[in-house]
């Protein structure tokens, strides 16, 4: 499903947080938003994820505000991993998955055979099927990010927006579970910090400054020499490489002036 | 059940209290002794009914709002709801019902409850949302003030008035009657069901606000739904049997224990477990000291804390949850 978002501000207590933020996923894309600390990625998915309602703008998915569904009918297609944690509350690892198939339900559902196979086939796709009866608590880091994705995924999701899902992951879990969004080919709009992994993941890129988007398309239209030092402060140079692949190098003194 | 009924300052044989019941229900048969129909139709009966009733309401508010303000430590005392309910009952026993527009003492207790939590309601919002640290703290707050206003009240009651003070704070069961049984059960009955749809979205709420809306639940009007109908039950419960302290807390925290967090089974459970309880409880305060009865909130916690703290002493993985 595709993802407009067009002119939105946020103000949160007397900051504007973001400024006219025009921005674009095409169906079936994975968009990469970066930026620095503080530069508003977050605030941004909570506009689209229905959590903080935006000062103007609009956010549309697939054709249809999102403020004005109500937000179990926005929830049905878009799904979020958060940087916020799981909470802490006592549930397995199977029923915080199961959360996922909350806004398929009315007050009375109960869960069938459709509700099942989703959870299943997400546990089983994340790699966390072993983990099933374990306390949500008792995860490590990089477990617990593998549990809130396969949530999202039981979800049944057109649109994933992702905060962060690679911290806490081993190397290896990066790849795996930003190849198995990949392989879904659900419409995703991930915050990443890596910019590594968002070059080699990602067709377009959006990159967010100081609440601004300054820069937007593919990796290497978007992520110049300038740009990085402008806005990352370091030194570095992306250049795809002859096997295809798009690598940051960074010079042997990043912070150089 | 029927043994909770047959039991206390006089016993009567099982069979019968089934005799008894057996013939008011459904009008079969025929009971002889009138003083043995009395005790059990009139006085045991709605006991043992009212006992469960008002454990199996205190239990689910306990569990609802534990979850409501992601705070294990919460129940209606902690809310504020329970010293709002004995401010208004000390009111009335100390000052009569004239004082406060003929209410009577549970009608000022409910008042008093409800009062408590629109207050707390009110004092936990920030930026028209409620947040769940607010909304502990705010009762907590509201609890204070309201519990020093019940200790001065306290101080100039004579001693009569206070024995009728304590007794009530500590709750009792003692005085069910039949014609205030279907309403308090009516409120118990829809407040659980209704908290119990709430199922799902309590679950949703267990992996943080953030997460829930994004899982499709409109966080701040299930906070304001179910805060106004567990003040609701606690309110009427805490009217007809007092300040029954600790069944709130526990019961809910013994579900958890055993068979997980799941609301869809937490809710359920915990009323049934919490009905048992309280209609236990019940039985030994009027048999451990007959023909005395002791008040319900002294045995509640005195059995409930040991049997609690040894189950927390098993159970290991409770730190991290
Ligand atoms: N409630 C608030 N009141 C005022 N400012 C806020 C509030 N919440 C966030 N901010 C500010 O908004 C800015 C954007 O925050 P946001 O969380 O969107 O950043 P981010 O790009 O996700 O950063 P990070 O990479 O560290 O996760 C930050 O400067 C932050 O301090
Ligand atoms: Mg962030």
């Amino acid at each position: 499903m595709r993802l407009t978002v067009d002119g939105l501000d946020i103000t949160l207590g007397a900051t504007p947080v973001l400024r006219d933020v025009v921005l674009d996923v095409s169906p079936g894309q994975i968009v990469g938003l970066v930026g620095p600390n503080g530069s508003g990625k977050s605030t941004l998915l909570r506009a689209v994820y229905r959590s903080l309602r935006p000062a103007a703008g609009v956010v549309e998915v697939g054709g249809r505000d999102v403020w004005r569904l109500s937000s179990r009918a926005a929830a049905r297609h878009t799904a979020a991993v958060l940087q916020d944690g799981a909470g802490a509350g006592g549930l397995t690892v199977a029923e915080t998955v199961a959360l996922g198939r909350t806004p398929h339900h009315g007050v009375l559902g109960r869960d069938g055979e459709g509700d099942r196979r989703a959870v299943a086939e997400a546990m089983e796709n994340c790699g966390i099927a072993p983990l099933a009866d374990r306390d949500l608590s008792s995860l490590s880091g990089g477990e617990r990010q593998r549990v809130l994705l396969a949530r999202a995924l039981a979800q049944a999701p057109e649109l994933l927006v992702l905060d962060e899902l690679t911290n806490h992951l081993d190397i290896r879990a990066r790849f795996e579970l930003l190849g198995l969004i990949r392989k879904t080919g659900v419409t995703t709009l991930a915050v990443l910090h890596d910019l590594d992994l968002a070059a080699r993941f990602c067709d377009r890129l959006v990159v967010l400054h100081h609440g601004r988007a300054v820069a937007a398309g593919p990796v290497l239209d978007a992520l110049t020499p300038r740009l990085l030092h402008e806005v990352f402060g370091v030194r570095a140079r992306a250049e795809r490489h002859p096997d295809g692949v798009i690598r940051i190098t960074y010079e042997a003194d990043p912070l150089a002036p | 059940m029927v043994l909770a009924i047959g039991i206390g300052a006089v016993n009567v044989p099982a069979g019968d209290v089934w005799t008894v019941l057996v013939h008011h229900a459904t009008g079969r048969g025929a009971v002889d002794d009138i003083a043995l129909d009395q005790i059990v139709w009139q006085f045991r009966t709605p006991r043992v009914v009212l006992a469960a009733v008002v454990g199996a309401g205190l239990a689910v508010a306990g569990a609802v709002l534990q979850t409501l303000v992601s705070n294990p430590l919460a129940d209606p005392t902690v809310l504020g709801f329970s010293h709002g309910a004995s401010l208004g009952a000390v009111l009335v026993i100390t000052l009569g019902g004239a004082g406060l527009g003929g209410l009577g003492v549970s009608g000022a207790a409910f008042a008093g409850a409800l009062l408590a939590g629109l207050l707390v309601f009110a004092l936990g919002q920030r930026r028209g949302r409620l947040a769940p640290t607010r909304l502990v703290l705010a009762g907590v707050a509201v609890g204070y003030v309201l519990l020093s206003a019940t200790s001065f009240v306290q101080l100039r009651a004579t001693p009569t008035e206070l024995r009728g003070v304590m007794f009530w704070m500590l709750g009792s069961v003692s005085g069910a009657r039949w014609s205030q049984l279907p309403a308090v059960t009516a409120v118990v009955a829809i407040g659980t069901a209704l908290l119990a749809s709430f199922g799902r979205r309590l679950n949703a709420l267990l992996a943080g606000d953030e997460s829930a809306t994004s899982l499709g639940v409109d966080v701040h009007r299930t906070r304001a739904v179910l805060l106004v109908v567990a003040a609701l039950l606690t309110g009427t419960v805490i009217a007809v049997a007092g300040g029954i302290g600790f069944v709130g807390l526990m019961i809910p925290h013994l579900v958890r224990l055993a068979l997980g967090a799941d609301h869809r089974r937490l809710l359920p459970l915990s009323a049934l477990l919490g009905a048992v309880y309280l209609v236990l409880v019940d039985l030994l305060s009027r048999t451990v000291d007959r023909p005395n009865e002791l008040p319900l909130g002294i045995l509640t916690a005195l059995l409930g804390a040991p049997f609690f703290l040894w189950l927390l002493r098993r159970n290991k993985g409770l730190d991290a949850a």
